[in-house]
């Protein structure tokens, strides 16, 4: 269900708890899980959760209670912005109303050629480079205007 | 050029200009790693670190400000069993990104930091969360670890002292709620995050049920310091009571947002100058000191104000995490309390009614006034609900989406009225 090198991935998680704590895993398989998935099916979830000698329910619980795991398909990039005051101040609304157009979708919203999915992200703990998006869970976009926005997605795949 | 403000970078961001501030080979060389050497070599007394930092004035810069000598010093010392040190870094409040930073350019002073806390409270694990939204960060505190192990540092019989102490780093996943220390032990535990009741305080029954102290990020990297230079040096950097620098986390209108490190006790006008003051020369209107849970302070209070806990509780609201919001003359009171409350609407846990209901109701409340629909009686609504959310709750969660309405409705009353009355804004 998950590749080798996920596993693998995962057992380093596990090696950092105590023996008889192997559910402290659980938030990094979820996250190793849905990097190779793309997305957490309720069947990958499970299979976590067994991998991890849980119930299903305990992984469940975790995968719905974090916002930053998808629990339904997303595009191939992930842009999520945050529209939280001190972006606001610095003009989130205006980078939030750039990548609607040029993306063609509003928040929640897949492009139609999957490749662009755009949410709505509350603070991420850099407000000192707002306005801000972050990146496919994994990088964090800085001082956005239309040319840096532009040039981001020009350099995605 | 004014003089360099008093403090300026002299605790954490000592190295921050040089390359590669992060690497090992640059922190050992700018004197890293001393305070612990000087632990293990002298066997310092548990109970001495803990004197020192008593005498430091060093409290939580987590924002709740507690002195954390007097923390350090309620773990249970002839308890037999596991004891655990944690690291608070999840910092999602919006307002606050220092953390950040000091993972980024100085992960090696919170690992000496965290290494000094293991000593002195007989922890052999520590555990750093990591707020989810900055893997940049998680991914660099992996490789300071395994710089540290290393080099002997990290792990069994550190420096050959017989010293066992590991640290690894849990990596969250979005949750503004994990920032408080209870649900953050859950979080570790791998469930939801949602707050314990206390007591039973971390202390005696927190990570796995066992003794557990938690600390902010900064708290620690402040560690090392005070333990070379001892705890009155560090007091003498700040004021009584309030010791050491504080990292300010500047956002909103100024012209160069970011991080400033400089002593406690320094003159807000003095950060604000140094934040580049207010963006495109426009009139300051109003402050949100300490994170966007702590009540808002207009212009002319806030200019009187020095950077300290003490001064600004003395004005109504709280230093916190020193997380400073400037707002010009250009901004919507309503418009920027509705955002709030929906943050808090939106990362309540559900667990208390008070909170998970009262949070909807303010947002809704605020939502409807911005838009047009305010009632003459919702400005009472409002001061009733959030009296009613505050202190009912487990967490201070509750508080947090109750006190920027108060301090809100308390200072810029006037703007709430005239939106109600009127449909619109004043600004």
């Amino acid at each position: 269900m998950l590749s080798p090198e996920s596993l693998k991935k995962i057992d380093r998680e596990v090696a950092k708890y105590p023996a008889e704590h192997k559910q402290s895993a659980v938030m990094s398989a979820l996250r190793i899980a849905q990097d190779e998935k793309g997305w957490l099916a309720p069947e990958t979830i499970a299979f976590v959760a067994h991998y991890l000698d849980l119930q299903p329910i305990a992984a469940q619980e975790v995968a719905t209670f974090y916002n930053m795991y998808d629990l339904k398909p997303v595009g191939k990039h992930k842009i999520t912005v945050c529209t939280n005051l001190s972006c606001t101040l610095m003009g989130a609304e205006s980078a939030v109303e750039y990548l609607q157009r040029k993306l063609g979708i509003g928040f929640g919203e897949t492009t139609p050629d999957g490749r662009f999915t755009l949410k709505e992200g509350e603070c991420m703990g850099a407000c000192g480079d707002a306005p801000l998006f972050q990146l496919n869970n994994r990088k964090i976009c800085a001082k956005l205007s239309p040319e840096t926005i532009d040039a981001i997605l020009a350099g995605l795949e | 050029m004014a003089n360099t403000p008093k403090g300026q970078n002299e605790v954490i961001f000592h190295s921050i200009h040089l390359p590669e501030s992060w690497k090992l080979a640059n922190y050992l060389a700018v004197g890293g790693y001393d305070a612990l050497k000087k632990v293990l070599a002298e066997k310092m007394p548990p109970d001495e670190i803990i004197s020192q930092l008593k005498i430091s004035a060093l409290r939580g810069r987590g924002g709740a400000g507690f002195p954390t000598g007097l923390k350090w010093s309620f773990m249970p010392r002839n308890y037999e069993g596991d004891k655990y040190l944690v690291c608070n870094s999840d910092e999602g409040e919006p307002g606050t990104f220092k953390d950040r930073d000091i993972i980024l350019y100085n992960p090696h002073q919170l690992i000496e930091g965290m290494i000094i806390g293991g000593y002195t409270l007989g922890a052999k694990v520590g555990y750093n969360y990591i707020h989810g939204e900055i893997w940049e960060a998680y991914e660099r505190f992996e490789e300071a670890l395994d710089e540290a192990r290393a080099a002997g540092l990290l792990g069994k019989n550190i420096l050959g002292s017989g010293l066992d102490f590991d640290i690894h780093a849990h990596h969250g996943f979005g949750a503004y709620v994990c920032g408080e220390e209870t649900a953050l032990l859950e979080s570790i535990e791998g469930k939801k995050g949602q707050p314990r009741f206390k007591p039973p305080f971390p202390a005696s029954f927190g990570l796995y049920g066992k003794p557990t102290t938690i600390n902010n990020t900064e708290t620690l990297a402040s560690i090392p310091y005070i333990v070379r230079h001892g705890g009155q040096k560090f007091l003498d950097l700040g004021k009584p009571n309030n010791g050491g620098t504080k990292i300010f986390s500047v956002s909103g209108h100024v012209g160069k947002p970011g991080n400033y490190e400089v002593a406690m006790g320094t003159p807000f006008s003095e950060l604000l100058a140094m934040a580049g003051g207010v963006r495109g020369g426009r009139k300051l209107k109003a402050v949100i000191p300490g994170g966007s849970s702590v009540p808002v302070l207009p212009a002319e209070i806030m200019m009187q104000l020095t950077m300290d806990y003490d001064s600004i509780a003395q004005a109504g609201s709280y230093l916190g995490a020193g997380s400073v919001i400037v707002m010009d003359d250009t901004v919507c009171m309503v418009r920027a309390l509705e955002r709030l409350s929906y943050f808090y609407f939106e990362e309540s846990c559900g667990q208390c009614t008070p909170c998970r209901e009262g949070t909807g109701w303010l947002y809704r409340i605020i939502h409807r006034i911005e838009h047009g629909l305010g009632r003459p009686e919702d400005l009472d609504l409002l001061d009733s609900l959030a009296g009613n959310i505050s202190g009912r709750t487990i967490c201070a969660l509750g508080d947090a989406a109750a006190m920027p309405v108060q301090g809100m409705l308390k200072h810029f009353r006037h703007e709430f009225e005239h939106h109600i009355q009127h449909k619109k804004c004043m600004v």
